[in-house]
């Protein structure tokens, strides 16, 4: 459509704008990396200025993965993550099939019940007493059911239903095959694109899961890794009286930073477009 | 007649064969269904303990009402710090929503005027990545830059200047640094809307416009932003609507007590009430009056966005 035009000023300024908000995104993260592997001292021999280590340590990573509770955060996370993603993903598909029936009695009722939530938050202390009454105070479970079905993601998923060929799903029933079997093995292997993007956005809230600790949980063998991390991170700041001795040094805290934030950074490049097709997925259809 | 009342009696009982056939897909629904009743709905019926004296022993059925019933509210509005957690959460909000549309609307334009296609895939993946941070982890990244006692940019400030900033502990520092951490999150992010809104303009514009002797600049300004902006003012209603939530996720991973006067918004406040000091029916209270508020403002603001499409195609 367009011939092939020269560099002109246009261009550099468009190329510098775009270069100059990707480094603002990428220099923090660089530099955060760089001082988790440097060891203090030298962070403060240089100002700060350490944007690649020059005297390399892991030091920061091994006080961090010493502390105790860090294996056992790290499989709270990974369980919590897990089990969680895997159950929103059944419970909604199991949702957002019915619902995606233009035939099915109800369906107008069903899909305002599914919507009410988005609109009218239930409130803090409400839901809080109901984790009590019951009885997932202070368990692993506080952290995994209460937010387990996403309205938005089921959406998502119910119109992504909809815009598949009925032929399908009808062929499916002369073929005598029962609902379940038409959903489990005709529908979801056509839909694997959309059961990516849920099952993604599910797994990243689940794997920065932090305020439903601070809610329901108050034993400390439960926390999360975004928990312990708020601990390090915080242990200094904020506080009036900055003598302690026992603050953990700069390259802990990067450390950690690093630790809890690599699995999304390695896997998100790569599964990019699954994530956009979520927004452009939900965007369009209500 | 009696024939339609045989057919009424075999439409019945057609009826009652027809709902057997979608038996299996009712089946299908009960986890969901259950789960909203348990999560959703009981705590949307809990918000009652507003109207009482909740007592965590006696529970609900067993409470006392509030006399009069609408006390905790009327607490509320006459206490001094009802207009500062309005201010503070509306003023946040706006401040928020405002730079972050700006910002994601420029990236866009920006990113579809790039031609190399590598490029854009770069800046792209990067500029969306802090969407998918949370905010302990960006927390953790902003101390390591703004931290008074470690931060790069205090020790630089320290060395050449002999002076330190409290970022996190003075309030208009604090403020700037919420608003400038949501738009480093968000805009990328937010960038999405208004690109596939630019790939839905008609190309033939863009080359009757140069015909017309439009330059570069003509075309971004009277093609590409006017192309969008029904979906700017659509993203701006229906923002608006969520104006109630200043980002409560934010908020409390960084605020401390020192930046409470500018930064404590009406959901960190119901937090405090509620968990912390156990005044169930009062946080309770509260955080109705703002869900309320802000059922009201959706519904409208989407009527309003529903109308705007309407009238526009």
């Amino acid at each position: 459509m367009k011939k092939r035009r020269s560099f002109s000023v246009g261009d550099v300024l468009i190329y510098a704008g775009l270069a100059f908000m990707a480094l603002t995104v990428l220099l923090p993260m660089m530099y955060v990396i760089s001082s988790s592997l440097t060891p203090y001292i030298e962070i403060l021999k240089n100002d700060g200025i350490v944007l690649f280590p020059k005297n390399p340590t892991l030091d920061g990573y091994k006080t961090f993965f010493e502390e105790s509770n860090v294996y056992r955060a790290l499989g709270i996370t990974v369980f919590i993550t897990v089990v969680g993603t895997t159950l929103q993903l059944l419970i909604s598909v199991l949702m957002a099939y019915p619902l995606s029936r233009k035939d099915l009695p109800g369906r107008g009722f069903f899909t305002m019940m599914v919507f009410i939530p988005m609109v009218f938050t239930a409130g803090l202390i409400p839901t809080y007493l109901v984790v009590k009454e019951v009885k997932m105070l202070n368990s692993i479970w506080s952290m995994v059911i209460p937010g387990v079905v996403s309205s938005y993601n089921l959406m998502i998923l119910k119109s992504f239903f909809q815009t598949m060929d009925v032929g399908y799903i009808e062929a499916a029933r002369i073929d005598g095959a029962s609902e379940w079997r038409t959903l489990f093995s005709i529908l979801l292997p056509l839909s694997l694109p959309a059961l990516c993007t849920v099952g993604l956005f599910g797994a990243v809230s689940y794997w920065n899961t932090y305020y439903a600790y601070v809610y329901y949980i108050s034993d400390n063998n439960l926390a999360t890794l975004q928990v312990l991390l708020k601990r390090v991170i915080a242990s200094s700041e904020s506080m009036l009286f900055e003598v302690d001795v026992e603050i953990p040094s700069m390259t802990l805290k990067m450390a950690a930073v690093v630790v809890t934030a690599l699995p999304i950074m390695l896997v998100y490049p790569f599964l990019q477009k699954y994530f956009i097709q979520g927004v452009t997925l939900g965007g369009v259809k209500g | 007649m009696n024939r339609a009342l045989v057919n009424i009696g075999v439409g019945k009982r057609r009826g009652i064969r027809h709902l057997k056939k979608f038996l299996p897909l009712y089946v299908m629904m009960i986890p969901c269904v259950v789960y909203l009743v348990v999560f959703k709905y009981l705590p949307i019926l809990g918000n009652v303990i507003a109207f009482q004296n909740y007592n965590i022993v006696k529970g609900i059925w067993g409470s006392s009402w509030a006399k009069p019933f609408y006390r905790h509210f009327y607490m509320f509005f006459q206490s001094s710090y009802f207009t500062q957690l309005m201010r503070n959460t509306l003023v946040l909000s706006a401040t928020k929503l405002f730079f972050n549309t700006v910002s994601s609307i420029v990236l866009a334009l920006l990113l579809n005027e790039v031609r190399n296609k590598a490029f854009k895939r770069v800046v792209q993946t990067v500029v969306y990545m802090p969407h998918f941070l949370s905010w302990v982890i960006i927390y953790g990244i902003l101390l390591s830059l703004f931290s008074q006692s470690n931060g790069l940019i205090n020790l630089l400030l320290d060395k050449h200047f002999g002076v330190k900033l409290a970022i996190f502990n003075s309030n208009v520092p604090f403020f700037w640094t919420l608003v400038l951490s949501s738009v480093w999150k968000g805009a990328g992010w937010g960038a999405i809307v208004y690109l596939a809104a630019i790939t839905g303009i008609d190309p033939t514009l863009y080359e009757a416009a140069r015909i017309d002797g439009a330059n570069r600049w003509q075309c971004i300004w009277h093609v590409t932003l006017s192309g969008i902006r029904s979906t700017i003012v659509i993203m701006m209603i229906l923002n608006l609507g969520s104006i109630m939530n200043a980002g409560f996720d934010q908020v409390f991973v960084m605020y401390n007590i020192q930046v409470y006067e500018i930064s404590d918004i009406i959901d960190t406040w119901v937090y405090r009430t509620g968990l912390t000091q156990l005044n169930y029916s009062l946080s309770t209270a509260v955080s109705l009056f703002k869900t309320v508020i802000s059922f009201v403002l959706v519904m409208t603001v989407n009527w309003i966005a529903k109308r705007f499409e309407e009238g526009l195609w």
